[in-house]
């Protein structure tokens, strides 16, 4: 049994019009014992980045805490807030620090940053354990589910959705994927980040 | 080689198999097993039991540990259908049989609408845990020579014998890879019988039974709620909410139930359960949702 399925969850990121979506299912396990449907692997790393942990639950925790301090001290020292585009290198070689003997996760990260002319740039992005950087102008996914997402995805994903429309798609792409994943699943939690504001909702899924 | 082996081995299983079927083959050569339908055996009865191929290598059992599902080795090989949860139970009003309908291959779940209570006659039911192949081939030869001892002995064969069948039968093969997980219900003179036969050899008789692995989840449930004075309704309801357990809990098993009840007059299939809507609405009979509150809120 590999360590990266030990706790299982998946996390998909989706870009649309003006704005972008990140969404995980809630379970944590024990291998095949579920233990809570309320496990958090997406956390906001300010009010217009969201970063996705999936892998072993221990290092999430670990992570959120370290890049929650990292992003801390990038903010005081620059005396601004940290785009996307630096907090996906942040977290990249904050990965690469620890390249023989990695930390099990393979962040999903997803945010809008603001142009010079006042319009908005959506931004997604994935690492896999060691921090290589992955910048798609579609969709990332990763964990357990990751496999059956992509398949999802590719088929259901379409460019320039509203965020109403983004949310239907990055809800059915997870739903309809992680119910083809033993380790994955057990409820989900979807952001859609717009440039005035992030709707987050839970949704129900096959409790099995 | 091989020929030199199957010569001059004596002690392995492949070598007395070999020997008896040389034995039938030249007592009866009128009919090939190919006219009977099937190549592997289902019309070669008469002589006494079906013929496999086996590999054409030096020592078979060896090669097909290697190769094939075994749970000594839990790593690569063939995969076939693991995860499961399975239960049976005797009481007062005769045998409740329960199964999810999951398969999974590793983490992907192939399918979730699969059959694991097998139809062996109109008294008697198999349930199917471990290889799908192996448990719906073999039930279903099993079957066929529960048809045989009624037409030889005009009446219908007892559980225990039919299981005894079974288990000697899968116990021939041992350590070739056969893989199931079994319970054999049903009802004859002596009353509701449930018998666990698997592909070790083991065959046990008992009034309580679950199988795979959700059953431990299966068993927490099934023990709280059992007793032998169950009504009929209770019964099913306890044989669906452990599968509903089993289902919620256990990552390889789930999607759905099937439930069947065995009575005087043999088995009848009460119906099938989605374990999603158990969890958020019940059973149907509007005693509420099988999941606790903080589980089943959320949008839709």
């Amino acid at each position: 049994m590999s360590i990266m399925s030990h706790n299982g969850g998946s996390v998909i990121a989706m870009v649309g019009k003006d704005c972008v979506a990140i969404a995980s299912d809630l379970r944590l396990g024990n291998e095949a014992m579920g233990i809570s449907s309320n496990f958090q692997r997406i956390f906001p790393v300010s009010d217009r980045i969201y970063l996705g942990l999936p892998g072993l639950a221990t290092d999430v925790a670990t992570l959120r805490e370290k890049f929650r301090f990292r992003v801390n001290m990038y903010t005081i020292k620059e005396e601004r807030e940290i785009k996307p585009e630096t907090f996906a290198h942040l977290v990249s070689s904050t990965l690469y620090e620890h390249r023989f003997g990695p930390y099990f996760i393979e962040p999903v990260m997803a945010g809008i940053s603001k142009t010079p002319t006042g319009g908005v740039k959506p931004f997604i992005a994935a690492t896999d354990l060691i921090g290589c950087l992955n910048f798609a102008k579609d969709f990332v996914v990763a964990g357990t589910a990751s496999d059956k997402l992509y398949g999802v995805a590719e088929g259901l994903w379409e460019p320039d959705l509203e965020p109403e429309d983004l949310f239907e798609t990055i809800s059915q792409t997870l739903l309809n994927a992680v119910d083809r994943d033993a380790f994955s699943g057990w409820g989900a939690l979807v952001h859609v980040i717009t440039k005035d504001k992030v709707i987050t909702r839970t949704l129900k899924g096959r409790m099995d | 080689m091989n020929t030199f082996v199957d010569l001059y081995s004596t002690t392995s299983a492949t070598a007395q198999l070999r020997r008896a079927q040389k034995i039938t083959e030249e007592e009866n050569e009128e009919f090939s097993d190919g006219s009977w339908g099937s190549q592997a055996g289902f019309g070669t009865i008469v002589k006494g039991g079906p013929s496999f191929m086996v590999p054409n290598v030096p020592d078979p059992t060896s090669f097909l540990r290697l190769h094939t599902d075994d749970h000594a080795d839990p790593s690569c090989r063939i995969k076939i259908q693991h995860g499961t949860t399975t239960l049976a139970f005797r009481f007062q009003g005769g045998v409740i049989v329960a199964v999810d309908s999951r398969a999974t291959a590793g983490s992907y779940i192939a399918s979730g609408t699969v059959k694991k209570v097998i139809e062996i006659n109109p008294y008697l039911l198999g349930t199917m845990a471990g290889g799908a192949a192996d448990c719906q081939y073999w039930e279903t030869y099993l079957g066929m020579h529960c048809r045989l001892h009624e037409l030889r002995n005009r009446e219908r064969i007892s559980v225990s014998a039919a299981s005894k069948y079974l288990s000697n039968l899968v116990y021939s093969y041992k350590g070739m890879g056969l893989s199931m997980g079994t319970m054999i219900c049903g009802w004859d003179k002596t009353g509701p019988a449930v018998f666990y036969v698997d592909s070790d050899g083991t065959r046990m008789k008992g009034d309580l039974f679950s199988v795979g692995s959700g059953s431990t989840f299966a068993y927490g449930v099934l023990d709280q709620g059992y007793r032998w004075d169950l009504t009929d309704e209770e019964a099913q309801e306890l044989g669906r909410r452990s599968i509903y357990a089993a289902g919620h809990r256990d990552a390889f098993s789930g999607n759905t139930c099937n439930l069947y009840h065995v009575k005087e007059n043999g088995w009848q299939f009460v119906g099938n359960y989605d374990i999603a809507k158990m969890h958020y609405e019940g059973n149907g009979t509007g005693a509420g949702p099988y999941g606790y509150e903080p589980r089943i809120t959320g949008e839709n």
